[in-house]
């Protein structure tokens, strides 16, 4: 019983944050019909950005060796800082590598491969900078918590469960505002047909730009959220999470949210099931459900038959 | 300046990027984006590491490995690589645009993964000492330049034939090309075939000129890299990608006198690259250009196209009306 709270906490805790993570790409295809392949970067400093804030010191190997702020920020102030700092980094990769084509309305195609590259072009940065050695959020940064909880008998750290609760309240606000407001659902006549949005008088333009800024802040959340729980393993480190995070947006339906929401929750928990002699493959699940997936049901979980037009 | 030489072992690496840019792009000319070659590829280094450190028979006894122990690698894994690019292609061919790039994305991964926690397929470590079929990286030169101008003569050769127009058209228009009674299927899953047996043989040399293989050699970061060469030279005829192959491959060795900044410089080229030249460095337009002002106005045989029409078959950069 213990054991299976624990697995379930686990499952849940990792899914919670793909799940964050795979709404925002969720969230630009949702309006743009493409794939942001620059959004594991941005996690990626999301995580270095909540390191930083909290008053790290960059290491030995990049060209700020040795440089800290001048001020050091406990955790719960530090990682919203870093959520709206990598905002306001999707929003200059959306002006630069998705409003020209944009514009000229290229092949969306084209798109991933601009921001593939604004990724390629943000993860040197990064190593350039700081350096590739991995970076740790001390323990103590969530001072007044305990490192572990008992929850029904189980011990589960307070990571997890912060986690958990982070993950719940922001999908909470985003659905709310979506499904709530105006300019949600402004945002989601945008979605629907952003041509016939535009006849209508609305900015769509700034509503794409609103939906590129707030996938960097969940992406940016998520990060300072893996950096807590785990580690910051390198500038590479967003990258593993970019390919999950299209695992969980293919199971749950390219463009639907709530669907990430339950891809997430589901690749989460079956790679807390994936018993440890199998551990090498854990990686493989998210891949297994993307693959199948496609080919048995491309829309997904809970997407949307579109039908062609002729 | 002293520093900065082209050697013969990155001419070789260069020869190699325009191999797979020729394999990331024969899918391509038929407007299926598939990310598969590096997974291929993989398949063909392993093999080729496998076969040539384990079956002793293949060795010989020359201090050098036979060449033809060599050109037997090359045909074991261009089958295998076409057998399963024929079971993958019928299924994953049925989904289109960034549904197939996901999907060939996960293939890789999902490959690489596997061979990395096989230790019979070289595990997390790989296969070391493989034998060495050239004393010299000018000989490797030699071979995959040899291989590269059989594969652009025939990729000229299919751009002139049936199959070739057939895969424009449905790049042009899918429907479009089915009314018309074009197998699409068919020609989309020998376009798909063909980049995979490409990619494997590409993979054997790799495996013999590197000496060494892991599973690492075939990853995500490969797809891009690959990708980027087709979308940077020019997606429509073959030189495109054979340039861009070229460049690319070469670019952050030359960008080496910047130092750490070169990978940041890699990825500033692809992505201003398409914004700049939507449709790569090379279209066939320009070449046409670029044929007549050389004054080799040599009558070949061109595809029956309305002359002076620019807009004629888009490529990847083609403006979406």
């Amino acid at each position: 019983m213990q054991d299976l709270i624990q697995l379930l906490l686990n499952g849940l805790s990792t899914g919670a944050v793909y799940a964050l993570f795979a709404l925002g790409y969720t969230l630009v295809f949702s309006v743009l019909g493409v794939i942001n392949f620059a959004h594991g970067a941005v996690f990626t400093l999301g995580a270095y950005f909540t390191y930083l804030l909290i008053g790290g010191a960059v290491g030995a190997n990049g060209l700020l060796a040795g440089w800290q702020l001048p001020f050091a920020l406990p955790f719960w102030l530090a990682l919203p800082l870093a959520g709206i700092a990598a905002g306001g980094v999707a929003l200059v990769i959306e002006r630069i590598a998705f409003a020209p084509l944009r514009r000229r309305s290229a092949d969306p195609l084209l798109a991933l491969i601009t921001s593939l590259g604004a990724g390629v072009v943000l993860v040197n940065l990064i190593q350039l900078l700081v350096g590739a050695e991995s970076y740790a959020i001390p323990t103590g940064a969530l001072a007044g918590l305990p490192a572990a909880i008992g929850v029904l008998g189980a011990q589960v750290r307070s990571v997890q469960l912060l986690l958990l609760a982070v993950a719940t309240l922001l999908l909470a606000a985003l659905s709310f505002w979506i499904d709530g407001t105006r300019s949600g659902k402004a945002l989601q006549a945008v979605s629907e047909d952003a041509i016939t949005a535009r006849l209508l008088g609305i900015p769509s333009d700034r509503l794409i730009a609103i939906a590129f800024g707030l996938s960097g802040v969940l992406a940016g959340i998520a990060g300072g959220l893996v950096a807590l729980s785990v580690s910051i393993a390198g500038p590479y480190f967003g990258i593993g999470y970019g390919l999950k995070g299209l695992g969980v947006l293919v199971l749950g339906g390219l463009g639907s949210i709530p669907g990430a929401v339950l891809g997430g929750l589901i690749i989460g928990l079956a790679e807390a099931c994936v018993p440890a002699a199998w551990s090498g493959y854990r990686d493989v699940v998210a891949y297994g459900f993307l693959f199948v997936m496609l080919l048995v049901r491309p829309q997904g979980l809970l997407g949307r038959v579109l039908p062609t037009k002729v | 300046m002293g520093d900065l030489i082209i050697d013969a072992s990155l001419l070789q690496q260069m020869l190699i990027g325009a191999l797979l840019a020729l394999s990331v792009y024969l899918p391509l000319r038929c407007g299926q984006l598939s990310l598969a070659t590096p997974g291929f590829y993989a398949i063909g280094g392993t093999l080729a590491a496998l076969l040539s450190t384990r079956v002793s028979g293949l060795g010989g006894d020359q201090p050098l490995y036979p060449l033809a122990s060599l050109l037997l690698e090359m045909a074991l894994a261009g089958l295998l690589a076409g057998v399963l690019a024929l079971g993958i292609g019928k299924v994953v061919l049925r989904l289109r645009g960034v549904y197939l790039a996901i999907a060939t994305i996960a293939l890789v991964e999902i490959l690489r993964v596997t061979t990395l926690n096989q230790e019979g397929l070289g595990g997390a470590v790989g296969i070391f000492g493989i034998p060495q079929p050239f004393p010299s990286p000018e000989g490797y030169g030699l071979f995959t330049l040899l291989v590269l101008l059989v594969v652009c003569w025939l990729c000229d050769r299919l751009e002139r034939q049936r199959i070739g127009l057939a895969m424009e058209a449905i790049r042009d228009d899918e429907l479009a090309a089915a009314c018309q009674g074009i197998d699409t299927d068919r020609i989309k899953l020998l376009a798909f075939v063909f980049s995979a047996v490409l990619a494997a043989l590409v993979g054997v040399i790799s495996a013999h000129f590197l000496n060494s293989w892991n599973a690492r050699l075939g990853n995500f970061d490969a797809s891009i890299t690959t990708l980027a060469f087709v979308v940077f030279g020019g997606s429509r005829t073959w030189p495109g990608p054979v340039l861009g192959g070229l460049l690319l491959t070469a670019l952050p060795e030359l960008l080496r006198p910047v130092g750490d900044l070169r990978l940041v410089v890699f990825g500033l080229v692809i992505l201003l690259g398409p914004l700049m030249l939507p449709q790569g460095l090379i279209t066939p337009e320009r070449l046409r250009g670029a044929r007549q002002r050389l004054l080799l106005l040599v009558p070949r045989p061109q595809p029956h196209r309305a002359a002076g029409d620019p807009g004629a078959g888009g490529g990847l950069g083609e403006e979406r009306r």
